[in-house]
């Protein structure tokens, strides 16, 4: 039992916490060696790429590392969103761009540019990179230096598989037969690797962003599209 | 970390239901069927149990019968319509679910809440905690037979919820946090009340105390019972009081860098050292009496100013991924949020601290009598829209 | 009896609608009182407060109505015919109880010589009932609910009798009417005006005689074979209907018979200092007995709202390590005082 550590890593400290973050990533790429093919630094965490042979490696090392709390292990589909995204639906919403069409709003402030995603439906990977569609991303945590590094490492497009954690971190048991089942990756050396939430005659992998969400199919934008007026807002000669 | 004899007797109890599993004695096995309606399970999840006897061998858990989609639901909307359904995760504290998701976007957008705001969110955020564990301080004498103690609990939580109505306008979905702020201020006259609420919560702690604590049944029922080793339960990903009773000295209120007031308060985390159920249901007592001074504490120092932040009418979330968690009454809950600069979110990881510690089970139930599985379910707490997500 | 000479056959018709309708009353009594209003009370809540007025007073005739409404379910996997006699078994245990227990000089069904020995036994019947209704269920936690009341049963009847042999060597006799007059005669350190109630002398053995009856109730700290979180409701399970209701009108009948009998043993039944013998006896007996009952009953549910339940194995170890040694011990030390005085 201790008590509460003001000083300790206050929000303030973001450069401090990046320096810690920087230290790390270098004791990874060391152990690790050219198994790291690409990192990012940003405040609230550090990303760490892998190649997908070196998966399983970069868990022990974590392990031996310190990082022994396991957070969680899932996957991400990298495949842009099939269903129509609300801001091209014409008319139905206010244009985010046209000011005007807003209603005055003194809390707005200038709006932040917003970098559009790559148009033609190209793939758009995000922090350290990546090659292919599939990634699985796991993050681990040391509770006792306080600090989480989130690993990725890329898949196949076909054939997505990958060295299963269950050996370095049971916790990883769940996590990987959830991401099994909604992206369809292959965890090899998984001891039980079958369905968690879904039926067991379930076809397809829900997660993946090709996988129609019917729902969505037969209304695009409930709470959207299809917000009705406050009876007080017809006019009275309607 | 020290390893009790406990934790020693029961790893070599558990080795032994192994061992028992691969002679294949003569006595037959029975395989029982706990749930999906149990009343233990309080919820639909499922535990297949093959019993010896009564002494659990093998004990498999299935859940999923309510599993709703969410990571799937948040990529078709738009940030504010997340914060709604993120209320339905853990539905005994939902403004606790808020606070991490919308830190989240706020990390991507570069927003920050005033001061007032933030201490608001502390506090709301303390007073689910203490609408979350009272039940289950209530609810583990019920699982244990013991039928009093949760009607107490109900009683006494009702202040909570009541201001917690009060102050945002939903008893249990309050749906009140917002990028940048909160919806709005407290009402009038709701810091006298709380102070009166908090006042009753630590009574209601006592009583509990004076009712189960010096109990030689409960004693007799929880002590050894269900040990996890540390580095077993940080392997397992267990989060929350669950891994503080196995002496881990980890609270990310203390320990993670967060905007909320959390570090601005005198307070302590409670660890215990002994890793079983008696130990975990000790450490989510004195954490909500703890709650309830880090709620008077904020409100003598609650600062004054906007609860708001000036930020777009229509958000936008810039590209990029970002990771916020905080310590919920369950252990830790993130939301690992990947933009690409939409009104919605491109993929939110959600993750949920009772998935992680009901992962454990199945390793935790070898060589168990029946009765037993009851008692590590309840002391382990779990809520099952937690799980199933 | 009562100046009018009744023929015998009309005599035992009478005795049987009246023990007959104990046993429901009773239910009625301990359940409205003790669950519905002195539960609710100790748990900082009203209980049913609108059926016939007067703090819903009508609620468990209400209940006991709606039961006999109810579809008499059987699952289809049951031993029919088993699965439909359980609950009468059980009740006819309860309702053989009533048979020895005193109420008043001259008020008694059949005053047996081996009247407690008599009631020990019948009270054990249930158990076969039970252990009916666990296996014909057809359901695992019906069947481990019988199991487990069987071997509670084995290890609480043991300190049961042992601690009523204490009685028994105290009172020269088994039969139930003569224990009560052995504490009416008797004197305590020469004051014998309210005679000598075996409360006094036997305190530990009315310890483990309320400790073994809360076990052959079934009741919290000993409730594992009902046990509603683990079990769902144990041997219970199957049942609805107006069988469910046999079950839980001899659960409560048991009760107040066994609570009839520990008053009877320890508090000197229907006994009271004023009218010893005569009309007034008759008439005041059943109060006395009752409010005596409703004592030990409010004991036994006092505990039950209390504690927790033990586990199967601590359930036994305090039965076969701790309770049956006592109970041994206090029958050797009331054997040398009954030489020695």
């Amino acid at each position: 039992m201790s008590s509460a550590d003001p000083a300790g890593g206050g929000t303030g400290s973001t450069t401090a916490t990046e320096d810690r973050q920087q230290a790390l990533l270098e004791d990874l790429t060391t152990r690790l060696g050219d198994a790291v093919v690409g990192s990012h630094i940003r405040s609230s965490d550090l990303w760490v790429r892998v190649r997908p042979d070196a998966w399983l490696r970069a868990a022990r090392e974590c392990k031996a590392m310190g990082f022994e709390y396991f957070c969680y292990l899932s996957g991400i589909d990298w495949l842009p969103h099939t269903w129509p995204n609300p801001k091209v639906i014409e008319g139905v919403l206010p244009d985010a761009d046209d000011e005007a069409a807003l209603p005055v709003d003194e809390n707005a402030v200038e709006e932040v540019e917003v970098e559009e995603p790559a148009a033609g439906g190209g793939i758009v990977t995000g922090y350290a990179g990546g090659d292919t569609r599939f990634q699985v991303l796991a993050r681990l945590y040391s509770t006792i230096r306080h600090i989480g590094v989130t690993l990725k490492a890329d898949l196949d497009d076909v054939t997505p598989s990958i060295d299963s954690w269950t050996s370095e971190f049971p916790g990883a048991d769940w996590c990987e037969r959830e991401t099994w089942e909604m992206y369809g990756f292959d965890f090899a050396g998984h001891p039980n690797l079958i369905k968690l939430y879904l039926p067991g005659e379930f076809e397809g992998f829900p997660m993946r962003k090709d996988f129609p969400l019917l729902a969505r199919e037969v209304k695009p934008w409930p709470g959207l599209v299809d917000v009705e007026q406050f009876p007080a807002s017809y006019k009275s000669d309607d | 970390m020290a390893v009790t004899d406990q934790q020693r007797l029961s790893y070599i109890a558990s080795q032994a239901a192994d061992a028992r599993l691969a002679v294949e004695l003569q006595t037959e096995e029975m395989t029982l069927n706990l749930g999906p309606q149990h009343p233990a399970t309080h919820g639909t999840l499922r535990i297949v149990a093959k019993l010896d006897g009564e002494q659990v061998v093998k004990a498999d858990v299935i859940c999923g019968y309510m599993h709703r989609g969410y990571e799937k639901l948040t990529e078709v909307r738009t940030y504010p319509q997340i914060n709604t359904l993120i209320n339905r995760i853990d539905w005994l504290s939902s403004f606790a679910n808020e606070v991490p998701f919308i830190l989240a976007a706020e990390d991507l957008m570069e927003i920050e809440a005033p001061p007032r705001a933030q201490w608001i969110r502390t506090l709301l955020f303390e007073l689910s905690r203490i609408a979350n564990i009272t039940l289950f301080i209530g609810e583990m004498g019920v699982q244990l037979g013991a039928i009093t103690p949760v009607f107490f609990a109900f009683r006494d939580r009702e202040y909570v919820l009541n201001l917690i109505e009060e102050a945002t306008g939903g008893r249990f979905h309050p749906n009140f946090d917002r990028i940048g702020g909160l919806k709005d201020d407290l009402p009038k006259g709701w810091i006298a009340e709380t102070k009166q609420a908090m006042d009753r919560i630590r009574g209601y702690c006592d009583e509990l105390e004076n009712l189960l604590m010096g109990n030689e049944i409960f004693e007799a029922r929880t002590r050894g019972v269900g040990v996890i080793p540390a580095d077993v339960g940080l392997s397992y990903g267990l989060s929350g009081a669950n891994i503080r009773a196995s002496g881990v000295d980890w609270d990310l209120r203390r320990d993670a860098p967060s905007p909320l007031a959390w570090k601005e308060l005198d307070w302590k985390v409670w660890t215990h050292p002994d890793g079983d159920s008696f130990a975990r249901y000790w450490v989510r007592l004195q954490e909500t009496r703890e709650a309830t001074k880090m709620v008077d504490q904020l409100l003598d120092g609650l600062p004054s100013g906007p609860i708001q932040a000036k930020v777009p009418r229509i958000i936008k979330v810039p590209a990029g991924e970002a990771w916020a968690h905080t310590e919920n009454p369950l252990g830790e809950m993130g939301y690992y949020v990947v933009s690409q600069g939409g009104l919605g979110p491109f993929r939110v990881k959600i993750r949920s601290a009772s998935f992680h510690n009901i992962s454990i089970v199945p390793w935790l139930l070898k060589g168990v009598y029946v009765p037993d599985i009851i008692t590590i379910l309840s002391s382990l707490y779990f809520i099952l829209g937690d799980i199933d997500r | 009896m009562f100046a009018v000479e009744i023929p015998y056959w009309q005599l035992t018709i009478l005795k049987t609608v009246i023990v007959l309708s104990i046993i429901p009353a009773a239910a009625v009594v301990l359940g409205y009182v003790f669950l519905l209003k002195m539960m609710a009370h100790m748990q900082s809540r009203m209980g049913p407060m609108e059926p016939g007025g007067f703090h819903g007073w009508f609620q468990l005739i209400g209940d006991g109505i709606k039961f006999i409404q109810k579809e008499d379910i059987i699952p289809g996997e049951a031993d029919r015919r088993v699965f439909a006699m359980a609950p009468l078994v059980v009740l006819i245990s309860t309702f053989l109880l009533y048979v020895v227990v005193p109420a008043g000089p001259r008020l008694v069904v059949q005053n047996l010589d081996v009247g407690i020995f008599y009631a020990l036994a019948v009270s054990s019947l249930g158990v076969i009932g039970v252990l009916m209704a666990g296996w014909a269920s057809a359901n695992k936690f019906a069947l481990l609910g019988s199991l487990r009341a069987a071997g509670q049963l084995i290890a609480y009847e043991l300190p049961l009798v042992l601690a009523v042999v204490g009685v028994v060597i105290q009172a020269n006799t088994m039969s139930l009417q003569g224990i009560v007059h052995a504490q009416a005669d008797g004197a305590i350190f020469g004051l014998s005006w309210f005679g000598n109630p075996f409360i006094l002398t036997q305190l530990v053995g009315f310890g483990i005689f309320l400790a073994a009856a809360q076990a052959e109730l079934t009741q919290t700290p000993f409730d594992m074979p009902v046990a509603e979180s683990e079990l769902v409701a144990g041997y219970m399970t199957e049942y609805s209907g107006f069988r469910f209701l046999f079950f839980f009108m001899a659960e409560f009948g048991t009760a107040f018979a066994l609570s009839a009998i520990a008053a009877t043993l320890y508090f000197g039944g229907w006994y009271q200092p004023f009218f010893k013998t005569g009309i007034m006896a008759d008439v005041m007996g059943p109060v006395v007995l009752g409010a005596k009952i409703m004592l030990i009953a409010f004991l036994i549910f006092w505990i039950r709202f209390t504690f927790p339940r033990f586990r199967e194995d601590q359930l036994q170890a305090f039965a076969w390590k701790f309770l049956i040694p006592l109970s041994l011990i206090n029958i050797m030390a009331t054997a040398v005082f009954k030489v020695v005085l």
